[in-house]
């Protein structure tokens, strides 16, 4: 299983077909205490780059940009009792939703961890 | 990922200052991790522990905020009271000394150009607390209508502290006898470590508390000793604005403007009997008579089902989805733990229990007026 960041701070993490997609710890840190998430729908057709999902903190709205093209297969139903699970897992058990890609080829545009590291030491 | 609503929000009322400028405690809120953020023109801490722990410590002990970027004047010379009384409804003649009152400076046709605190400190000296991001706007309209032998004095070599929370007495009488002596709307001069300090029981989180003017060059000695009392911990201005929205405070820039009135804002007990009877503060004529016959429109509390934050910037509709009415603040309110909005709507819905459908970013939002403050307040009012 390999994991890729955006410039925006989203991850998705693939397996086959599948990707579970969600937003780095930084991401998260820079956000601050997490009281919402909306999550998309099942049977969600996205674009990479649509909007995909909206996270809320105390201070401020933020949408979640698909990172890649595909269709929803479910959100993570834990965010909608605990969104502050965004925060204490963000990169784990505070997943966004799964997608099955329909352009694995769109991974190559992205960053890998390494390259990810990099480029939020430079922010 | 991006931020559709900047933390930074508050920092922009209609007014840009041209350089950022350090503030007294900028190192010192740096050196305790704060999170700076451009806000009324200076760098400010927005949090430091995170605006959800800071609120909740602020509710159950203390909380230590610099809000030096905010104006501190004071006005002298014979005849200051009645002058500054042409500019808003307070009555500053019928003050005691050293007693601090709630007033709104009003341009001439009653519309709100700020909100303030004003303290008479002597027969003809009154010291004003503005608002940061309006005070170069005020003083350019006070200078303006005030006569030539009144002299103005922005206190810019003093910083402002405020120390909230039910336990802010005990951490600051311990470091300056005397200020449990004060009750609610009182202030007093007072000595620390040589520095002559101005303390007012006072602030903007609906708990008891005091707000400290200090001079500059002593302001990170006493922000380092009130931190180390086992009470008080560094707050940001993220759980200031949660704070006060929980305790229906109006920020001036969103909930007041100069197109909202002190009727339309809820207001109505900073228009004093005196000056009622007297109308002679600007716009008194329609202020007056929408004290009378109702405003069109008026600030309510709103609370919001479901756990989705509505902010600044969603409407109002009716069930035809028409605008009828706008949200002026919005969040998720921590000691509450709902989120909860203020909003302007038709006098007819302004009845708390009212039940009102929101937009935000075209999608609905139900929710129910409700009488402010949020949380109760629990101010010092003296020993019964």
């Amino acid at each position: 299983m390999s994991r890729y960041f955006t410039q925006d701070h989203e991850w998705i993490d693939v397996d086959g077909e599948t990707g579970t997609v969600g937003i780095s710890d930084y991401a998260q840190g820079q956000l601050g205490d997490i009281v919402f998430v909306e999550v998309p729908e099942d049977g969600k057709k996205l674009t990479k780059g649509d909007d995909a999902a909206v996270v809320e903190s105390v201070k401020a709205a933020s949408d979640v940009y698909s990172p890649v093209s595909g269709t929803v297969i479910e959100g993570n139903p834990a965010l909608a009792d605990d969104p502050a699970l965004v925060n204490s897992d963000p990169e784990g058990e505070g997943w966004f939703y799964k997608i099955t890609l329909s352009d694995p080829s769109e991974l190559e545009a992205l960053m890998d961890e390494s390259a990810y590291e990099a480029f939020v030491a430079k922010l | 990922m991006s931020e559709t609503i900047d933390s930074q929000a508050h920092s922009d009322d209609g007014y840009e200052e041209p350089a950022i400028l350090p503030l007294p405690l900028d190192a010192w809120h740096r050196a305790k991790g704060g999170r700076m953020v451009e806000f009324a023109g200076y760098h400010m801490p927005v949090q430091y522990e995170g605006i959800m722990a800071e609120h909740l410590w602020t509710r159950e002990a203390a909380g230590l905020f610099d809000v030096s970027h905010m104006g501190q004047l004071t006005f002298t010379g014979a005849g200051v009271v009645p002058a500054l009384e042409a500019l808003m409804p307070a009555d500053i003649a019928g003050l005691a000394f050293n007693r601090a009152r709630y007033s709104l400076l009003l341009d001439a046709e009653g519309g709100i150009l700020d909100d303030l605190m004003l303290t008479r400190q002597a027969e003809d000296r009154v010291y004003m607390v503005v608002n940061g991001a309006t005070k170069y706007d005020d003083i350019g309209h006070m200078i303006e209508q005030l006569p030539d032998d009144i002299t103005l004095n922005l206190m810019e070599d003093h910083a402002l502290l405020a120390l909230q929370g039910p336990k802010a007495v005990d951490a600051l009488a311990r470091l300056i006898p005397g200020v449990a002596d004060l009750v609610f709307m009182q202030a007093a001069a007072f000595e620390w470590q040589g520095h002559k300090l101005w303390i007012s029981r006072s602030g903007y989180t609906g708990e008891d508390g005091f707000e400290i003017s200090v001079p500059a060059e002593a302001a990170e000695a006493l922000a380092d000793v009130l931190v180390a009392q086992p009470e008080v911990k560094p707050i940001g201005l993220g759980a200031r604005d949660s704070l006060r929205l929980e305790a229906g405070l109006p920020l001036y820039g969103h909930d007041l403007s100069p197109e909202t009135t002190p009727v339309m804002a809820d207001l109505g007990f900073a228009l004093f009997k005196r000056r009622r009877e007297t109308a002679d503060f600007p716009g008194a004529a329609r202020i007056l008579k929408e004290r009378e016959e109702g405003a069109a429109t008026k600030r309510v509390g709103l609370l919001v089902e479901g756990r989705q934050p509505v902010r600044e910037g969603a409407i109002v509709v009716d069930a035809a989805g028409k605008e009828i009415g706008h949200v002026t603040s919005g969040g998720f309110a921590p000691t509450v733990g709902a989120p909860i909005a203020m909003a302007y709507v038709p006098a007819a819905l302004a009845v708390p229990g009212t039940r009102v459908q929101l937009q935000q970013r075209g999608k609905p939002h139900d929710a129910t007026v409700a009488a402010l403050p949020f949380v109760p307040h629990r101010y010092f009012r003296g020993v019964k």
